[in-house]
């Protein structure tokens, strides 16, 4: 079976998707995601030229509203779940 | 008959003939909780002081139960939909003390309705699973027998109606998440149409596909559920401004030359005999019931498992994105910037099969590799579609089976992710192409668990599938049969 991906593609998917893997989970990752990424090859069976892509299951047009303004949270229950909050802000860590 | 053994009918018919009263039909509920919980783990939280203060007002008179068909009745509710002020997790430890500031649509429509919440289910972590075991708080085991799976995402929910912990109960489906762990533990599961069902405040895993549907001891119940939470919603510009049909009152029309579907690639090798034949014996019961049965073939079924784990994991890692530490959810300790906060908040927050499949579907969206999957799988799930649509113009509904296999031991899939992911290959061609299914139960195995029978219908034709789905419950003896559990 040829390698779809790589352990140091992998560790690229990972850093995109802002997760760290420990070796062990990068080397479990690399061989799971290889069994299933061949699987998929199976769509390559079909001939899709000319086929639309589907975007959703129904149907849908741009949905327009009147941009008015209505109730929404107030700051305090939006702060509620804040890890970190000064009581007005989010807080977090230094960027720059 | 014991309160709790009942349906939402029928407890609804005791309180309105004042039989029984509400504080008397939740107390009946937490007892049984008492006895059975700690057994089954459906529940990642019970609210029983919430539901019997609730359960005073009716019997106070603050409450009428004539306010609505289902008022005083005790439900419950999967723990990705979130409820004002209850703790909703999604099985996740990301959002472990996470407590909504806001009801969504469909909690909001239950408590209208005069429902009283008796609690939140346990379920796959963000809804990714097809057996509950990735739940980051407790395995939930099938009522039916304790060393299996109650299927998933919803087995919390499906859990809970089978082992009389409530008398119904909300669930999501994205890829077979209500119909597969209804089918496993025996009790009747809805995927509405995509669109029916508001999914405001539900929370999102993959946003083309996710549905809320219900979870019951009967057909009927499922009507009453689906009525309750159906309708066009402003806030979700995704729901359908359709006029919901009264489900419940067509339920008992004739099915007499109805045409009903039987997919030929939905029997194929593979599938357990056992479920074969039940699901055989079921089209026998439709034929004396003087349904019309169409050979039809859905050509493409056996490619919705690729489409299917391509498409949900893309959606499902840009959703999960919001996931950082910084609004809500789990924060790591001592981060020195943003990013080390960003990783290893997401890192321990997070269990494994969600790491893959956020993994996966980073992947197949990053540059130079989103043609070859995404795209592809997109355009295949316009081919699964239109199968679905060709066949339509044959029949009137689609009979076949819910899963290839009835309930599996817990730990026998858990280590393999592709063997889990081709479980699921009845259920994903629907959920692609947007259109209602359920689960009835209608069989056994040797071993005495429950063996599901799908029916699917056209888009917003829900009433044709739990019409279909009542006939065949009416007209056998399966869903009055109970877990030797309690």
């Amino acid at each position: 079976m040829d390698a779809k991906i790589s352990r140091e593609e992998v560790r690229h998917v990972a850093n995109l998707a802002r997760l760290d893997l420990s070796e062990a989970e990068q080397e479990r990752m690399t061989g799971q995601m290889n069994g299933i990424l061949s699987y998929m090859e199976k769509l390559n069976e079909l001939d899709t030229t000319g086929i639309s892509a589907m975007t959703h299951a129904i149907e849908l047009q741009n949905v327009f509203r009147p941009d008015r303004v209505c109730p929404s949270l107030d700051r305090k229950e939006a702060l509620q779940n804040a890890p970190g909050s000064d009581g007005i802000n989010f807080v977090v860590p230094k960027v720059i | 008959m014991t309160l709790h053994s009942l349906s939402m009918h029928e407890i609804h018919d005791l309180l309105l003939a004042r039989k029984a009263g509400a504080v008397e039909v939740v107390s009946a509920f937490l007892q049984r909780m008492e006895a059975v919980e700690p057994k089954v783990n459906a529940y990642i939280s019970t609210l029983g002081e919430r539901a019997l203060d609730e359960a005073k007002l009716f019997d106070e008179g603050k409450k009428d139960f004539a306010s609505s068909a289902l008022a005083g009745v005790p439900i419950a509710i999967k723990d990705v939909i979130c409820v004002r002020g209850i703790r909703t997790t999604c099985g996740s430890r990301i959002l472990e003390n996470f407590v909504p500031p806001y009801d969504a649509t469909v909690a909001r429509k239950l408590d209208d309705a005069g429902m009283i919440l008796i609690g939140k289910t346990n379920m796959d972590e963000f809804a990714m699973g097809s057996s509950t075991e990735n739940s980051a708080f407790a395995k939930t085991r099938n009522p039916w027998n304790l060393e299996c799976v109650p299927g998933g995402s919803s087995g919390g929910s499906a859990a809970a109606v089978a082992a009389d912990l409530c008398a119904g109960s909300l669930g999501t489906d994205t890829g077979g998440s209500i119909r597969q762990p209804a089918s496993f533990c025996g009790v009747v599961g809805m995927k509405p149409t995509y669109g029916r069902v508001s999914r405001f405040g539900l929370v999102a895993f993959a946003s083309s596909l996710d549905q809320i549907g219900p979870i019951t001891k009967d057909v009927e119940d499922a009507a009453m559920l689906l009525q309750t939470i159906a309708g066009h919603d402003p806030r979700d510009s995704t729901s359908v401004n359709l006029p919901v049909p009264d489900y419940r009152s067509t339920l008992r029309d004739s099915i007499r030359g109805l045409r009903l579907g039987i997919p030929r690639e939905y029997f194929i090798e593979g599938t357990a005999p056992e479920v074969v034949s039940a699901v055989r014996k079921a089209i026998d019961t439709y034929r004396e019931l003087g349904a019309s049965l169409v050979d039809i073939s859905l050509p493409h079924t056996e490619y919705g498992i690729a489409a299917y784990y391509i498409i949900a994991p893309a959606e499902a890692s840009s959703n999960l994105a919001r996931y950082d530490g910084v609004k809500y959810g789990h924060r790591v300790e001592g981060a020195k910037d943003l990013m080390e906060m960003y990783r290893r908040s997401r890192s321990e927050g997070f269990g494994a099969e969600v790491k893959r499949r956020i993994m996966l579907g980073t992947y197949v969206l990053s540059a130079g590799y989103y043609d070859a999957y995404y795209k592809k799988a997109s355009q295949v799930r316009t081919l699964i579609r239109k199968d679905f649509l060709d066949a339509f113009e044959k029949c009137d509904a689609i009979v076949a089976p819910v899963s290839p296999i009835p309930a599996f031991r817990i730990g026998e899939k858990a280590e393999d992710p592709l063997q889990m992911y081709l479980s699921d290959v009845f259920t994903l061609p629907a959920s692609l192409a947007g259109i209602p299914g359920i689960s009835v139960v209608c069989g056994f195995t040797s071993e005495r668990l429950p063996i599901g029978l799908q029916i699917l219908g056209p888009h917003f034709r829900e009433e044709v599938v739990l019409r279909v789905a009542h006939q065949f419950e009416q007209a056998t003896p399966f869903h009055r049969e109970k877990p030797p559990i309690g």
